[in-house]
This record gives C-alpha cells, structure tokens and sequence, in this order.
C-alpha cells in the first residue's frame, strides 16, 4: 500500500493453543482513520494487541513506518511513537487522574496547552483531575483512556472499541476529538462496532473474519454500498443510522 | 520526583473533586479496636502497655520483611516461597560483622553500638539486595506466569539457601547477643520498654515513611503503583517493567535482610531456619493487608503481631492458631485483604 504508516504481512497470533489470527494483511494509511469491524471474535483485538506487542506474532512481519516492529516489546512499541487504548480502558483506578496523565506524559510533565485542548473535549477531566480514576464512571473513564493516548502528540493511535457503553453525548465529543486528531494528521486505527460512528470518523475500512482480512477499501464506498455490508457484516448503515 | 500539572481552573473544582476520593479508615480502626478488645482480657495496664509495645515492635519487623514481598507480588503475580532465605543470610551476614566489632558492640557507648548495627545491617542488606538480584535472574525469572512452578522453584531456593548456610556458617544454634546499650529495659512507673523494641519501632516507621515517600512522591513510585494495578498497560505506556520489578525485588530483599538482622537481635539467636520461621507470618500479613498493597501491608502487620503477643499472654494454648483465625476473620469481611488493589 502507497504510502502507508503501518503494514501487516502474514501475521498469525496463536493465544495459549488458540490459532487467533491466521494471515492478517492489511495496511494502515498515514494521516487517516482506517476502522477495523468485524463481528464478536473475529480477531480486531488480538490485531490490536498484536500490533502493540502485547500478543507478539508467532510469525509474519509488522512494519511501523518504514520500520519492522514485530518482535519488540510493547514499551519499545509504545516509545516508536504508537498510543494504545485498550477495549478495557487501562485506567489505573487507585492513581488519580493527574497521575494518569502523569504516567502517559513520555516526555515529562503534561503540556498545559495540551491539557487545555483534551479538556475541551472531555472537561470532566479537569473536574476530577486529583480525584483516584477508580471513582469516574465508565464514561469518563473512557474519556481519560482516550486523552492519556493524545496527552503528547503520537503517529499511530490504536484505539479498540472507544464507544462500547458509553453515552451518545460523550460519543459526540469523541467524534470532536477525532477530527481535530485528524486535522492534525494523526493516524488512527479504531477498532469499532458502532458502525454510524465508524463510518462518520473512518477513511479507510478493513472488514476481519476468523482470523483473516475479508475486505479492504474505502470506508465511503462501504457505507454507500448496503449489499457489500450485509455481505460483510450483516447489517446496513440505514439500519444504524 | 513526580510531576503533577494542575491547570488553570482545576484548583476551583478542587472539593467538587475530592467528594469522589473517600478515605478507607475502616482498617485503620481495627488496630485500636484489637487494643482496647484485649485490655480486660490481659487485665493488667502495665503489663498491657509492655505487650502492646512489644506487638509493635514485632509488627514492625514483621513489616519490614513483608513489605518487598508484597510488592514483588503485586507488580509481577510472583509468589516468591524462597524470602526465608533473605531474612536467613542478612541475619547471618549482621552476625558476622557483629562478630568482627565486638569491640564496638560491647563498648558502653550508644554511638560505638549503633555504628556496629549500622554497618552490620548496610552490609546485610547490600548481601541480600545482591543475593535478590542473582535470585530473580536465575530462579525466578524463568518462571513468570506459571505459579505453581514459582512456588516449587522458588522453595528450592529456599532449601538450597539454608544449606549454603549450614556449609558457611555451621547448622548450630548461634548466639546473636545485643550491643551492651540496647540491652534492659526503659521503666517507667511500672512498665518495661525494652530498648530494642524501641528501636525496632523507629526503624519500621522510618522504612514505611521512606517507602510511603517513594510511592507517592516519585516518578519511580507512580510506576510501581500502576505496575502493580496493571503492568501491561504500563509497559503499553513505554515504561520497562520488567526493569522495574527487578529493582522491586533487589529492594525488597534487602529489607527482608534488614528485617532478618531485626528479627535475629530481637530473638538473640539464630538458625539457618528463621527464615521459614517467620515466613508463615509475612504472609499471613500480606494477605490479610492484600496483595500488593503496602498500607495494608504496615496494618496487617501491626494485628499480626498484636495478635500473636496478646493471646500468647492470655490463652497461649490458642496463639498458633490465632493469627489463621484472625486471616480468616479479615478474610471473611474483605476476601480481597484490607487494602485490596484495584486489578485490572
């Protein structure tokens, strides 16, 4: 793929004895949203995981701009330049929300500018900045998930279904965030169910099946193409819209 | 040292904040409350003081050996069955070079004693800060993740340590006297404070202030909290943790050195076994306080020892058994520990 930020090559990720993903091949354009769907187990956050090193391959090749990361530890993954959100959120529940932030800060202390701008998108932050993150709701829990990944600006922010469970407001202000993110020519590859969000934010798509790559392309031509996505997902974006 | 910004505004919000952060003093309480519980029972205020005294004192050793443990669990699930053997040769190492300054530790001179204590105990826990080191790269590090085989291993090492011990030093009972100062008693009225239990009790808070300080005051600190939350998502952060459990677990066996010399002075004698003496102990005390949680670690080990000294006066017959009725006591109110860490 023309120049792309991230590139997967026959990766496989076997989990104890589970073969999970089978020869994933996709790649990742620079300065876009690609969207990962698929249905429950079809591998999104194995390739997630994968790509962060969490799962490291037991073969093929991760290729990170320009550099093969496949093999590196995760805190070498995340030092290259890639921001992870889990599905799960990853906050620290006893370190309160500055120290959260704290922690993600690579480079030292958190830009205020830039604390400013995340608390634009997500002023419960500010709030409850010397408050234990074991106390936010799920919402803002996500909201602290998504601002420790931007706190310093990365080239690659791997984002795993940032909308499960949570309300349509803070959804809106994630839209918000992800196109400023965007403009700032941020690469994002979200992992995503709702498919209305997925098809507002994303460029490009790459559809997972057991393990494999079924469809990859444009996210435009997909959420205007309602027989490609029954065929796909088996749903319609009229349906979710 | 840690870095929080506070950003325009966030000061305004500050009590709105804090409403969200309430204060767990519910264990806090139970030392108190297990105090008060055991005066009518002992019967005799002075003789209540002096137990009391000596439960922190014991407490307080207990602590200090525990709290590395603790930690080392908590921030990589390793279950670490061979820190008897830390306890073991920092006592045996603080005996030796007790041995070599007689001169100093039979002086009456406060100075000359605690100078002997000082040196013997930097070089116990230099001994088994290096000791732990050697330990997790060999033994401990091929196991990660697989606990049945930590436990296994780890109480191999253990074996394997009290017989180097008994190859080096002998396998008799060894004598491990007080420096001339320390030894007797402070009266006051009728009640007897032994020095050393005085000392014991400064040395345990000075360790909890200065492991306290690093949790909450450094960068170092911060990640060791987050590591023993979730180590994965700090390592997805770009932190090494690995790096950082083995400077956990250097430290913690150095203070499972400086708890042994404690520990050995307090008994004054010593076997290559008092390693796995008091191990039952330490881990009763991190369980009770949860894993991983060192506040929970300081109070677990102060009822332990409360415990352990009141029911060994009043009904001595019930004291093995007390501390497992009192895990199962805790455990039955908070199956987590005290203090439970919040895990991902």
């Amino acid at each position: 793929m023309p120049d792309a930020l991230l590139t997967l090559a026959g990766v496989h990720t076997h989990i104890g004895q589970y073969h999970i993903l089978q020869g994933v091949d996709f790649g990742v354009p620079r300065g876009g949203v690609t969207v990962l769907l698929g249905r429950n187990g079809a591998g999104k956050t194995t390739t997630m995981r994968t790509i962060m090193g969490l799962n490291p391959p037991s073969r093929g090749q991760i290729t990170f701009d320009g550099a093969t990361i496949s093999g590196l530890t995760p805190h070498a993954i995340a030092r290259s330049g890639v921001a992870y959100v889990p599905e799960q959120m990853g906050v620290f529940a006893d370190l309160t929300v500055a120290e959260n932030m704290t922690l993600a800060a690579l480079a030292g202390p958190p830009d205020t500018a830039r604390l400013e701008w995340i608390f634009s998108f997500f002023p419960a932050l500010k709030k409850f900045w010397r408050s234990p993150a074991g106390v936010l709701s799920g919402g803002q829990k996500q909201m602290l998930a998504i601002a420790r990944a931007v706190i310093e600006p990365r080239a690659l922010l791997l984002i795993d279904e940032p909308t499960k469970g949570i309300a349509p407001a803070i959804i809106d202000n994630m839209i918000g965030a992800f196109e400023e993110l965007k403009q700032q020519a941020t690469t994002i590859l979200l992992v995503e169910q709702n498919f209305h969000f997925a098809s507002s934010l994303g460029d490009t798509v790459a559809v997972m099946d057991d393990g494999r790559i079924v469809h990859a392309g444009s996210m435009a031509a997909l959420a205007t193409d309602t027989t490609l996505q029954s065929r796909l997902l088996g749903l319609s974006l009229d349906a979710h819209g | 040292m840690t870095t929080t910004v506070a950003p325009a505004a966030v000061d305004a919000d500050k009590d709105d904040a804090l409403k969200g952060a309430p204060r767990d003093w519910l264990p806090l309480l139970l030392v108190p409350a297990l105090a008060v519980l055991a005066y009518p029972l002992v019967g005799n205020p002075s003789t209540w003081v002096t137990l009391t005294i000596a439960a922190l004192a014991m407490g307080m050793m207990i602590f200090v050996i525990a709290s590395g443990l603790t930690l080392v669990f908590g921030l990589m699930d390793v279950l670490n069955f061979g820190h008897g053997a830390f306890i073991a040769v920092g006592a045996y190492v603080a005996m030796t070079v007790l041995g070599t300054l007689q001169g100093w530790t039979q002086a009456p001179s406060l100075a000359l004693n605690l100078a002997a204590l000082g040196l013997a105990t930097l070089a116990a826990m230099t001994a088994t800060g290096a000791l732990g080191w050697a330990f997790e790269r060999v033994i401990v590090r091929p196991v990660y993740g697989r606990h049945l085989e930590q436990i296994l291993v780890t109480t191999g090492g253990l074996i394997v340590a009290e017989q180097l011990i008994h190859v080096i030093w002998g396998g008799d009972q060894k004598p491990m006297p007080l420096p001339t100062a320390l030894r007797g008693a402070i009266t006051l009225g009728d009640i007897n404070i032994e020095k050393f239990r005085l000392l014991a009790v400064l040395v345990g808070l000075v360790v909890f202030g200065v492991i306290a300080l690093v949790l909450q005051r450094t960068k170092i600190g911060l990640l060791i909290r987050a590591g023993v939350e979730n180590r994965e998502m700090v390592e997805a952060l770009g932190y090494r943790v690995r790096r950082l459990f083995v400077g956990v677990f250097v430290v913690g066996s150095a203070l499972a050195g400086l708890g042994g010399t404690l520990w050995a002075l307090y008994r004054e004698t010593l076997t290559a076994a008092i390693g796995g003496d008091v191990i039952v102990l330490v881990f009763i005390v991190i369980i009770i306080g949860g894993l991983g949680s060192v506040g929970g670690c300081f109070i677990g080990s102060i009822l332990v020892a409360m415990m352990a000294n009141y029911t060994g006066y009043v009904a001595p017959k019930v004291a093995l058994a007390s501390n497992i009725l009192l895990m199962v006591a805790i455990l039955m109110w908070r199956p987590q520990g005290l203090y439970p860490v919040a895990k991902r």
